[in-house]
């Protein structure tokens, strides 16, 4: 661990935390190949997420088989892997979101700064206020623009000048300039690459530390996508984002660290390589990884 | 030969409506000839003197019918949204059904329900209590009372009309897209801010249509209202006191009839329910057009 | 094992005095959340106590209906006539079978009619007459049932007096909104490919309707037949206005005449105020309501156990 990474400051802590975890990242036989090499991270980076052994149930069916990984601070993490393999579920799990999907059952434990999101006393609400989500198909509410961005800062009773918060918001996610004549017009009205524009701005109107982002530019055209991409390595420095992909050439171009989840022999969803992208993309340890990015199949 | 009997079937329809009006306006247009719409306004009935007029029936029955109103519009739609949005599965599938059983009882049921065990209880306890607490409000202001009364008619009227509004309103509930409703959660709202802020407002025609096809049951109810309004007829400024409204005088006389003007009068009083009931139908329907237009927006 | 973050990566802002909620500290509520939750458990206690009330009104009333109207049963009691003078002495045989003759009289009427403008509004339509008949419909199933009733007796009873068949017309006009409303989204569901294979085949309007459509759609109208039925079987006004003077207090056949029905003798029972009247109340409410009940959970489960195969 070089000093260098971290300005000067050694943080012993941290020292003997990486190392434990770098001992048990070797692959544990509990777990189908879940290997994490730190390759040219910082070890020190702070891990937002700790997933631990973390499977999932819907009723009695298994959706994605015990793995283990972490997600770390003000990085671009993507998850990647053919459709229907657990990349949506999990990333729903982050923030409670499965809640509501009947018959839902988490095992394992998903730490979020060294708290357990599923541990009792948890609040729901306060996990998402810190963990938001933007969905694959723009969801904006039928009200006016300024509102939509507008209503949950209110909602949180953030006292300061609402027209300036939204107007943060906006040029954060680069739509000011298009809306900032008809903010009082319907968020209907707008585009779809608008709509989940004003979808991200919503999201980061409430400040939170983590933005999941759930296939964004799945259902927009390729110049919509291309500014979300943009916009997502803009707000990198400030906020932890994960993202869903089914787009390989999105992952490659934006993430920082990418996962590759895929169907396992049981057709269970699981994760099977997770690493920085450069490595995933040119240098694939796991054969079902290097036959997914060359194309080979999904 | 398929044709022609829907036709004929389709032609019905239009006919039976046509043939309401008919009746009613011919029925009453001697009243009308002789009362004109003063007939609104006056309230002695008397029919052995030809005296008849509708104001206290009228009274009535709009107190009774906006008394339901207010108390059974907040009460279904809380309850829509207990059967929508917070029942557990099983929950639901009991419950659910059990309000809209409700609905089923038949009027003349919960008439002598009403007569037989409400409105004692009213008059024992409930109206001694509100009486007690909040008599220095004019309508609750009577102190001796029989239990039959406008007060326990629009109990017995709201009691007819939660359910409407309930079923109604947890089908809208339901018809919310979850992604909007996902989209709120996820930007850490609780769940009453989800209802307040998406769920509500994207329901809010049409909850206003559920209420007024509501306000049409309890406007046209005859026999559960008759049997517990008293009789009445004078108007009072108390709930307390008993009342006899437009339906329940038709239902009341009709079969015991001094003289032809008084059949006139009480078509004369059928029509002012016909006209009122059509309206507000036709205003609910209105309202529910406009809903379909609305949520087809949200389903982008 | 909680994590020190990365103090070369700048926080969006200053936890400690943007008030915002220090992000690495507990998943507890925090800021106003406290306040809010509390709210929002506010509305859910609510919402349960509304549900709650609702579902002990229906119970203390079937409660009421069940004990008062069990002790009044008896076999002497469905088959005896009635008795005026002494209620407790007859029975309400005659009112079950007026009913019965109603129900059946009105059915008759109104299910043919129901269906065929169902089939009307699907298969021959323009925009503007099904727009107009469906308001027709609306408004006819939105009229006080005084109003219908009323009209009926100004049709009929006024020149010819009093009589079940007018009961029964006043009864088949409030039941046709229901059957048509309900047979019309039936209708819909069946696949128009059915009724395409059946024009393909040479067959006539008439027969692809019948022998294809029809059948599918069987269940779901028969259901709402039953429905609307049990509706009917409980209105008071058309046989207050209708069919109350009636002669004979035993068992009558012939709709012609005024007949009794069970909701008027309720009626008439609960007007009279006298103590043996108003247990043959309780014991007819008690039969009315278990046909009624019947009715209902037994459409509920048929529909349950055949909602694939009636297409719903």
């Amino acid at each position: 661990m070089t000093s260098g990474d971290t300005g000067g400051r050694v943080d012993p802590g941290a020292e003997v935390v990486s190392r434990r975890v770098r001992i048990q990242t070797a692959p544990p036989p509990s777990r189908p190949a879940a290997l994490e090499r730190n390759g040219a991270s910082p070890l020190n980076r702070a891990a937002v997420f700790d997933a631990r052994d973390v499977s999932v149930l819907y009723g009695a069916k298994r959706a994605l088989a015990p793995f283990t990984m972490k997600i770390y601070r003000n990085l671009i993490t993507a998850l990647i892997g053919p459709s229907g393999c657990g990349k949506t579920t999990f990333l729903r799990s982050l923030n409670r979101m499965n809640d509501s999907v009947s018959g839902f059952k988490l095992e394992g434990q998903i730490l979020y700064h060294g708290h357990d999101v599923y541990g009792s006393g948890v609040n729901r609400v306060e996990v998402r206020r810190r963990i938001g989500m933007v969905f694959q198909k723009p969801n904006p509410f039928p009200k006016s623009i300024y509102n939509n961005i507008a209503w949950a800062p209110r909602n949180l009773g953030m006292k300061e000048d609402m027209d300036e918060r939204v107007e943060r918001a906006l040029r954060d996610a680069a739509l000011w300039d298009e809306v900032k004549d008809r903010l009082h017009d319907p968020a209907l009205g707008l585009s779809g690459g608008q709509q989940q524009r004003l979808c991200i701005a919503r999201a980061i109107a409430v400040e939170p530390d983590v933005l999941l982002l759930d296939e964004p530019a799945s259902a927009l055209d390729p110049i919509s996508t291309l500014s979300i991409e943009e916009l997502m390595q803009s707000l990198k420095p400030r906020y932890t984002i994960v993202i869903v992909t089914h787009n390989m050439q999105q992952a490659a171009r934006t993430a920082d660290r990418t996962a590759f989840f895929s169907l396992d022999d049981n057709r269970v969803g699981t994760l099977i390589e997770y690493d920085d992208t450069e490595a995933i993309f040119m240098r694939p340890a796991d054969p079902r990884t290097r036959d997914y990015v060359t194309g080979r199949f999904g | 030969m398929l044709y022609g009997l829907c036709a004929f079937a389709a032609v019905v329809t239009v006919l039976i409506i046509a043939e309401v009006a008919y009746q009613v306006i011919t029925g009453a247009s001697p009243a009308i000839s002789r009362y004109g719409l003063g007939f609104l306004w006056h309230s002695a009935w008397q029919p052995n003197f030809y005296v008849f007029g509708a104001a206290e029936m009228l009274f009535a029955t709009l107190v009774t019918s906006l008394m339901a109103l207010v108390l059974a519009t907040p009460l279904g739609i809380a309850i829509g949204l207990f059967l929508s949005m917070l029942a557990p599965r099983g929950v639901r599938t009991v419950i659910g059904p059990l309000v809209e059983m409700l609905a089923a009882i038949p009027s003349v049921i919960i008439g002598l329900w009403g007569v037989i065990v409400l409105a004692p209880f009213v008059q024992e306890h409930l109206e001694p209590w509100l009486h007690s607490v909040l008599g220095f409000i004019p309508i609750f202001g009577s102190a001796q009372t029989t239990g039959l009364s406008v007060f326990t008619a629009g109990l017995v009227l709201t009691i007819m009309v939660v359910p409407i509004v309930a079923s109604l309103s947890r089908d809208l509930f339901l018809a919310v897209p979850r992604d909007l409703q996902d989209g709120a959660a996820a930007l850490g709202a609780t769940r009453w801010e989800v209802i307040r802020g998406v769920v509500l407002p994207t329901t809010a025609s049409g909850v206003i249509a559920a209420a007024l096809l509501g306000l049409g049951r309890a406007l046209g109810e005859a026999v559960a209202v008759a049997a517990v309004i008293g009789g009445g007829s004078i108007i009072h400024a108390s709930l307390f006191e008993p009342g006899t409204t437009l339906a329940a005088r038709i239902i009341n006389e009709i079969e015991s009839l001094d003289n032809n003007l008084h059949r006139s009068a009480l078509f004369y009083l059928a029509l002012i329910l016909l006209v009122i009931g059509v309206l507000t139908n036709l205003v609910a329907q209105a309202i529910a057009r406009r809903v379909g237009g609305d949520q087809a927006m949200l389903v982008r | 094992m909680s994590f020190q973050p990365d103090p070369t990566v700048p926080l969006a802002e200053d936890p400690a005095t943007s008030g915002l909620p220090d992000p690495t500290g507990p998943l507890t509520a925090s800021g106003n959340l406290r306040r809010r939750a509390a709210v929002s458990r506010l509305l859910e206690v609510t919402a349960t106590a509304s549900a709650a009330l609702a579902v002990a009104i229906f119970c203390i009333v079937v409660y009421a209906i069940a004990s008062r109207g069990l002790g009044a049963i008896s076999w002497g009691f469905l088959t005896s006539d009635l008795n005026p003078v002494n209620p407790a002495l007859g029975g309400i045989a005659p009112a079950i079978v007026g009913t019965a003759v109603m129900i059946a009289i009105a059915t008759a009427i109104a299910m043919p009619l129901g269906v065929l403008i169902a089939i009307y509004l699907i298969e021959f339509a323009g925009r503007r007459s099904g727009r107009v008949i469906r308001m027709a419909l609306d408004l006819t199933n939105g009229l006080p049932t005084v109003v219908v009733a009323i009209m009926v007796y100004g049709l009929l009873v006024v020149n010819h007096g009093d009589s079940a068949i007018a009961a029964s017309i006043a009864l088949a006009i409030i039941m046709l909104p229901l059957i048509a409303r309900s047979s019309h989204q039936v209708l819909l569901l069946v696949p128009g490919t059915l009724r395409e294979a059946a024009d393909a085949l040479g067959v006539s309007r008439w027969r692809g309707v019948i022998g294809v459509v029809l059948p599918s759609s069987l269940g779901g109208i028969v259901t709402a037949t039953i429905l609307a039925a049990a509706r009917a079987a409980g209105e008071t006004v058309p046989l207050l206005l209708l069919t109350s003077l009636v002669t004979a207090q035993n068992v009558q056949l012939d709709p012609a005449h005024a007949l009794y029905g069970m909701p008027f003798v309720i009626y008439q029972d609960l007007e009279s105020g006298v103590p043996s009247g108003i247990t043959q109340a309780w014991g007819t409410a008690f039969v009315l309501m278990a046909f009624i009940l019947a009715a209902n959970i037994g459409s509920r489960m048929f529909l349950a156990r055949n909602r694939s195969r009636l297409g719903l």
